[in-house]
């Protein structure tokens, strides 16, 4: 009985004729080798969890750290491989009795945020920054989230050199939720994935282990907004499921393009109504728009990047945007490609209010992680003119700045959790006055993350943003073109004022410092900074990856 | 393949200034005289290319042209032409001489912190700016010239932000918010103008699918790529604005003093004499070759405001009471002078315009950095706390007076030439505009020699008493760039052989002849 109901909603992709109502309940094929990044990394959070359970406190961190990295590394390799068998190409393919794509996007997406994840990650463990506590190098997470602040049982967590080291596994959950993510073909999928990299996140903010009230009010802000966005997304799959009688993504897009004329007789009265369609689609571009963090959607952003935890702060503002991105792309560019001309002055104004508006309310900050909040705002943008570009170079446009994007902000955050004072990190910008005459190489590396951000030339954010520009050019969206660089110059007044601020101020008596990082954090800043001059003066290569991985499989 | 000369003569500099960076801290005097080595020998490189080039040989010689960003349609090209290489040259040549002058202005005076190294810094940044201006000259990929032409604002920033002149009435920390709000400003302006460029840029490949020039030029030439007259003009109006800030002109041009004014002198005549001609020079290679039908459609308005820049620059330089700032609103006069030769579309003012460029360069810098000495040594860049200096230092008052005389383009000093061309080639095409063009002269006269009559001559002021006259590395600035300003207004033709065929190309692109029977120019 159930079977049959069960089996209607998830194999309808393609299958209705073989799958008559009343036929045994047949096992779904899944292919296992095209879903193994996927795989490999819940396999790894799954196994974290038992390392929590099982092994030592004093094993713990090494062991968690130690497997995370393994996993990612060795979910990278897993999507090298595909790629290099042709999934990303010719061999591109629907996996999972239509569930999941592997296809040039997916692909490309999932080893960027796997990358992203891996130098995220080297954050999350650094323990030179805080001095030690009782004797215990300690990391940015609270002794033990779920004492209340200020009681004695923090205090008594905090003596016993307690450390959270659940964030390991949690970040891999949320990983596995951000590879399904762009790679979702059907709504189910997308909404089941959202939610598995979301509910995570949630938590990893509310574990600061300084300043705990604010990561607690930024996790409790992120979560009611977030389920509020969930639910607009699940409502506009419910609407499309109506109009299409399917959720798989390539169901709808038959029936929007009208190659379907088969009429599910349950739903004769609603299918093909276009208002279903159209407020559908809607809702769920709402809840994507509210990950990306699109103006009117990103009132959670500066709250939430300012409360969380500075390392999961920088993998989120990487990581989410990138697979965000990444199920945007798919769901316009095949559910709704017929819908150009009813969807597009809607997102050409998102694009338009969420350049300047980022842009503009990010002069008016005082505080550099919410600073870069709004920027990151203002790059959600930037990286919408690309989308609306809609055509072949704009997905690889769009899939070209992700990558850019993404590691310039992680290292950015990065740079962020060195510069300390007696509060933990001096986020105050006040605060970082005349950094570059206490620590030039600290603030120069800095200042190469912002000029990337500003778009100067010969860094990566420029290569980026002249390929989302040229992209929309092409595809006549010249008047978002006009309007990007216009925020351009808005945007570079306050990365400017960040550098004029280190370099040109005298340094204040009672300044913070810069903490001397372990190999793990050198890393990842490293590593963006390789990543924003390599891509600034030679991006040829990686341009080639991304307009490689343009086509999505349908 | 033969040796990438033009790519030497950028990355030579380039590679000194990573070099000068990183010495260490303590050896600071070492940096100094590395960074005068390589921009010696970008001299010489520079040299070598000038040598090398022929006057009426193909329009860009040396020309070098590399894949580099597939997916933007961008090669690595470069080419050289007589306007190009003139400038090469400036620039080459003025280098050393910022370096010399600028000796003491990145000295350490507290040594609280062994890791804060502004003198590598300084350099190192001198050189980076040579570098990619002298890139920028040879440049014949639009995108590439681009990326050239923003990029080189980061290290102009700093140098204006980070070393600022000594010499300030007020507290340090006044002088300090001033200095910031001058590179800021310096910054937001030309950027402002760079991102407008870039909507530009990026408009020209959706038109015309390539960003060489050479290419996109032939095209047009042979008519298959036709375009549309709207969006010739909105291109070129981006393209415009961008030099029309950086070169600067009436009424994008009020960064430029505050910039001067808060800079060290040697970092004032780099913006000037080097950095902003790339937006006069960008003016005839780009806008003209590129957008002729445009250019033509918006000679009048740019000639209205060159006009503009000539008597209100003159203006406000006669009404100054800063030293520093005077000499930069008589370049904002000065480069209204270039841009009206450039648009006067004639082979006279174009020339003149070229010719103006490079001399312009010489004698700013011979008046700006003889005027940073005189600065230094009395502390205060206010006209009214000087007088009778011609006393104590005559030789300090001597240069200063050359430099001032071939400012105000005294005939038999080079900026004369110059001067003397655009205004024929503007008188005509446009009688009326060069008339008007005049007052600028006068008011030239003006200003240079009250300057003179208030700082040299009458009573020594208290202050001014037992000034040391110029030292042996003042003089080795001074000097040269005398005998060169005396050089070139006596005997031209080295440049404007150069320059002429150039110019000939540049008239062909926007299809102008002269008004009247050719002349040859000047002497």
């Amino acid at each position: 009985m159930s079977a049959t109901a069960v089996h209607s909603l998830w194999t309808t992709a393609g299958e209705v004729t073989t799958a008559a109502p009343g036929d045994r309940f047949t096992a779904p094929t899944i292919e296992y080798a095209q879903l193994a990044p996927v795989l490999i990394v819940v396999g790894a959070a799954v196994l974290g969890i038992l390392v929590e359970a099982f092994v030592p406190r004093r094993a713990r961190y090494t062991t968690q750290v130690f497997l995370t990295v393994v996993a990612i590394a060795a979910a990278f390799a897993a999507v090298i491989g595909l790629a290099a068998d042709g999934y990303a190409t010719k061999n591109a393919h629907i996996a999972a009795m239509g569930a999941v794509a592997v296809d040039g996007p997916a692909l490309f997406l999932q080893g960027t945020i796997l990358l992203v994840s891996v130098v995220s990650v080297f954050t999350f463990a650094e323990r030179r920054l805080d001095p030690a506590s009782h004797g215990t190098r300690v990391d940015s997470f609270a002794a033990q989230a779920g004492s209340v602040p200020g009681s004695d049982g923090e205090k008594a967590a905090v003596k016993a050199g307690f450390t959270t080291t659940e964030v390991f596994p949690l970040a891999l959950f949320s990983v596995a939720g951000m590879l399904v993510f762009p790679a979702a073909n059907d709504l189910l999928t997308l909404f089941i994935a959202l939610e598995v990299f979301s509910l995570p996140l949630y938590l990893l903010c509310a574990v600061a282990r300084r300043k705990r009230l604010m990561s607690q009010e930024a996790a409790v802000k992120y979560f009611l907004l977030g389920a509020f966005s969930s639910a607009f997304l699940l409502f506009g799959i419910a609407l499309l499921y109506g109009y299409a009688g399917t959720v798989s993504y390539a169901g709808i897009a038959n029936v929007v393009d009208g190659s379907v004329q088969q009429i599910d007789p349950a739903l004769a009265s609603t299918m093909g109504n276009d208002a279903l369609l159209l407020i559908g689609g809607a809702m769920i571009l709402m809840g994507l728009l509210f990950k990306v963090g699109a103006v009117p959607f990103h009132m959670w952003t500066p709250d939430v990047y300012q409360g969380a935890p500075t390392p999961v702060t920088g993998f989120m503002a990487a990581a989410t945007k990138v697979a965000a991105f990444g199920a945007l792309l798919r769901l316009l560019y095949v559910v709704l490609p017929g819908l150009t001309w009813d969807l597009r002055p809607v997102m050409w104004g998102v694009a338009i209010v969420t350049m300047l508006g980022g842009a503009i309310v990010a002069i008016t900050q005082t505080d550099i992680k919410r600073l870069l909040a709004y920027s990151s705002i203002a790059h959600a943008g930037f990286i919408l003119a690309g989308v609306i570009a809609a055509s072949p170079e704009g997905i690889s446009s769009v899939l070209f700045y992700l990558g850019v994007y993404s590691f310039v902000t992680v290292g950015a955050f990065a740079v962020v959790t060195l510069v300390r004072d007696a509060g933990g990190e001096a986020t105050h910008l006040s605060k970082w006055a005349g950094l570059g005459r206490r620590s030039p190489l600290t603030a120069a590396v800095f200042a190469v993350f912002l000029l990337s951000f500003a778009g100067i030339p010969l860094t990566s954010g420029f290569s980026g943003k002249f390929a989302v520009f040229k992209a929309a050019a092409d595809g006549g969206a010249s008047g978002l073109v006009v309007v990007g660089v216009i925020s351009s110059a808005i945007a570079a007044f306050f990365y400017i004022r960040v550098i004029v601020l280190m370099f040109f101020s005298e340094p204040k008596a009672d300044g913070p410092t810069v903490a001397v990082p372990s190999p793990l954090t050198m890393t990842t800043i490293a590593v963006g900074v390789a990543v924003t001059l390599v891509l600034g003066l030679a991006p040829q290569y990686f341009l080639d990856l991304a307009g490689q991985a343009g086509v999505f499989v349908r | 393949m033969s040796f990438p000369l033009l790519t030497a003569t950028a990355a030579l500099p380039a590679i000194g200034a990573i070099a000068t960076a990183a010495v260490p801290a303590a050896r600071r005097t070492a940096a100094k005289w590395l960074a005068l080595a390589v921009s010696l020998a970008t001299l010489v490189l520079a040299g070598i290319v000038f040598a090398r080039f022929e006057p009426g040989g193909d329009r860009y010689q040396l020309t070098e042209s590399h894949a580099w960003i597939k997916d933007f349609g961008v090669r690595y090209e470069l080419g050289v032409d007589g306007i190009g290489v003139a400038l090469l040259a400036l620039t080459a040549l003025l280098i050393p001489f910022v370096i010399l002058a600028g000796w003491h202005d990145a000295d350490v005076l507290e040594t609280n912190s062994s890791r804060w190294r502004p003198t590598q810094g300084f350099f190192a940044l001198i050189l980076m700016v040579e570098a990619m201006v002298i890139l920028s000259f040879v440049a014949t990929d639009v995108f590439l010239f681009y990326i050239l032409f923003e990029a080189m604002l980061i290290p102009m920033y700093f140098l204006i932000g980070g070393f600022g002149d000594r010499a300030h009435s007020g507290s340090d920390e006044n002088a300090a918010a001033q200095r910031s709000y001058a590179a800021v400003k310096f910054l937001l302006y030309n950027l402002a103008g760079g991102l407008i460029m870039l909507a530009a840029v990026i408009g020209l490949y959706v038109v015309a699918g390539s960003f060489s020039l050479s290419e996109i030029a032939e095209a047009r030439a042979n008519g298959s790529l036709d375009m549309a007259t709207s969006t010739e003009r909105w291109l070129f109006l981006g393209f415009f604005f961008a030099f029309a800030v950086k070169a600067p002109l009436w009424p994008l041009h009020t960064w430029l003093p505050n910039a001067m004014g808060e800079a060290t002198t040697p970092v004032a005549v780099l913006i000037t004499a080097v950095v902003d001609k790339v937006g006069t020079f960008a003016m005839l290679r780009f806008c003209l070759q590129l957008f002729p039908e445009a250019s033509k459609w918006a000679t009048p308005v740019i000639l209205v405001l060159a006009l503009i820049s000539i008597v209100y620059g003159a203006l406000l330089a006669v009404g100054q009471r800063d030293i520093k700032r005077l000499i930069a609103y008589a370049s904002i006069s000065h480069f209204g002078f270039i841009v009206l030769g450039i648009f006067a579309m004639t082979s006279q003012g174009q020339s003149g315009a070229t010719l103006y460029m490079v001399n312009h360069g010489l004698s700013t810098a011979a008046l700006m950095l003889v005027a940073g000495f005189l600065i230094t040594r009395r502390g205060s860049r206010l006209i009214a706390d000087y007088g009778g200096v011609q006393k104590v230092a005559p030789v300090l008052a001597g240069t200063f007076l050359v430099g001032g005389l071939a400012t105000l383009s005294l005939p038999g000093l080079a900026p004369f030439v110059s001067e003397f061309l655009v205004l024929v080639g503007a008188f005509s095409a446009y009688p009326v505009v060069g008339i008007i063009a005049t007052v600028g002269i006068v008011l030239a006269a003006l200003y240079v020699l009250v300057l003179y009559q208030r700082t040299m001559t009458g009573p020594v002021r208290e202050g001014i008493g037992g000034m040391p006259d110029l030292k042996v590395r003042e003089l080795a600035v001074a000097l040269p760039l005398i005998a060169l300003l005396i050089f070139l207004g006596v005997f031209p033709q080295p440049l404007t052989e150069v320059v002429n065929p150039a110019v000939q190309h540049t008239m062909h692109d926007v299809q102008k002849k002269d008004p009247q029977p050719e002349v040859e120019a000047a002497k």
